[in-house]
């Protein structure tokens, strides 16, 4: 995930995003990204972090700082923190200050939005809820949405699916084609099995 | 470099101090009850308080700023929040200048304090401008973010990052003329002293103490500390990289 950002040192090979060179300084507005760790400063409010980063994203004063607030305060409203909106980071919850996270990465309405295990220690009225905004977001603003996870049952929500194992990628398509290919009846049989097969061969 | 996005990460940077009042009370506070603690130590040869009290008004805003830049630094680090950042288009100028200006805004107004008060309430008795003393211990003020920019990125820590300030400052305190003239030290350490920063601080606070007027030492004092200060900010910049293994 780190590689597609940019931010991987030592990467070898090429790899293209959006017709550029990963980590050309022409993505860094076009990518979101949210590292596994909630990356946001805790002695400052939801809020206040959201306009920093929307003011390092879109700067100047007049209407960009009207367009800045409209989107920080959607990008609040996104991620259900409306009513938390004034409180000090560092005294959320993990899963809010996760989200907090998250909605930075909303801020400048992406195209591509890389997220790292964006749902882990969340509970499941939440996880569904992220899932949920994540179709919103890719079906409603057309942005590509990178989700890496361990948990199988979450990959069942994705579109396409790419199993990967000690650095290869084991199986690439969408999780009904991978449950038919293999006649497993989860995604995450369907992934076993491949490994199973892999480890045989 | 973008001017507006320099001013909102110094605004960030102000904003994240506001919410630590207590950091902010320290800092202001404690060069002046240093000061007031050393008035009174040398109640009894008040020459020795003016040449003391004036280098240390170049000295604490090094020390501070130092300090607070370093673990602030080191905090960007490790929190992801500058790995972030720099998957933004932000440049590093921008982050560093950012820094600089809040942590520079936050020198003036200790600088002023300690400086009025040494001047007007503890008699401090100096020959040359007040303003220049400011000016001096602005660019102290620059050198210490500058340094401890720097060796945040050498620190894994905020443990290991305080122990920085006695391995970098310490040395330059003792070599600085601040004990004993320089040229009355053994002429080994006399050439140490004559590559650390600090030892120019405390020259050009001396002149200012001993000269109505600016002296051409003063300027190249000036100069050699603002010089090192944008040396040693150039590095730091070097240390954030955009790319981490």
């Amino acid at each position: 995930m780190r590689a597609i950002v940019g931010t991987q040192a030592r990467v070898t090979g090429t790899l293209d995003v959006l017709d550029h060179p990963a980590g050309t300084p022409e993505l860094r507005s076009r990518i979101g990204y949210v590292t596994q760790d909630p990356s946001v400063y805790d002695d400052l409010t939801v809020r206040q972090n959201l306009e920093y980063f929307a003011a390092v994203l879109a700067p100047g004063r007049g209407r960009a700082a009207t367009r800045r607030h409209e989107n920080v305060t959607r990008a609040i409203a996104d991620v259900d923190l409306t009513t938390h909106a004034d409180a000090l980071a560092g005294t959320l919850s993990g899963g809010q200050r996760n989200r907090v996270s998250l909605a930075v990465a909303l801020l400048g309405a992406p195209e591509v939005l890389v997220l790292d295990e964006p749902t882990v220690g969340l509970d499941p009225v939440l996880r569904r809820d992220l899932w949920d905004l994540f179709h919103t977001v890719a079906a409603d603003r057309g942005t590509t949405i990178l989700v890496s996870s361990h948990v199988m049952d979450e990959a069942e929500r994705c579109h396409r699916l790419l199993l990967m194992r000690e650095g290869e990628i084991l199986a690439d398509g969408a999780p009904d084609a991978l449950r038919a290919r293999t006649g497993a009846e989860t995604v995450e049989a369907a992934f076993l099995r491949l490994v199973d097969e892999a480890n045989a061969s | 470099m973008n001017l507006h996005r320099t001013l909102a990460t110094a605004a960030r940077v102000l904003r994240q101090l506001r919410h630590d009042p207590r950091s902010i009370a320290l800092m202001i506070l404690v060069p002046c009850v240093m000061l007031l603690l050393l008035r009174y130590v040398f109640d009894g040869s008040p020459d020795t308080f003016d040449s003391i009290g004036a280098s240390l008004l170049g000295i604490f805003p090094l020390i501070t700023m130092f300090l607070v830049t370093s673990i602030a630094t080191l905090r960007e680090r490790t929190s992801g929040t500058l790995e972030r950042l720099l998957a933004m288009p932000l440049g590093k100028g921008d982050l560093i200048a950012g820094y600089a200006l809040a942590f520079g805004t936050l020198a003036v107004v200790q600088s002023a304090l300690a400086t009025g008060l040494s001047l007007w309430v503890l008699g401090l008795d100096v020959t040359g401008s007040a303003w220049l003393l400011l000016l001096v211990a602005l660019l102290d003020a620059l050198l210490g973010t500058a340094l401890g920019l720097f060796v945040s990125a050498f620190a894994s820590s905020e443990f290991q990052a305080v122990q920085f300030m006695p391995a970098v400052i310490f040395p330059q305190l003792l070599l600085c003329g601040l004990f004993t003239p320089r040229d009355q030290m053994q002429p080994a350490l006399e050439a140490v002293s004559n590559v650390l920063p600090m030892s120019y601080a405390v020259d050009g606070m001396t002149e200012v103490l001993r000269h109505p007027d600016l002296t051409g030492d003063f300027v190249r004092d000036a100069v050699i500390v603002a010089g090192c200060a944008l040396l040693v900010l150039a590095l730091g910049a070097a240390t954030l990289r955009r790319r981490t293994p």
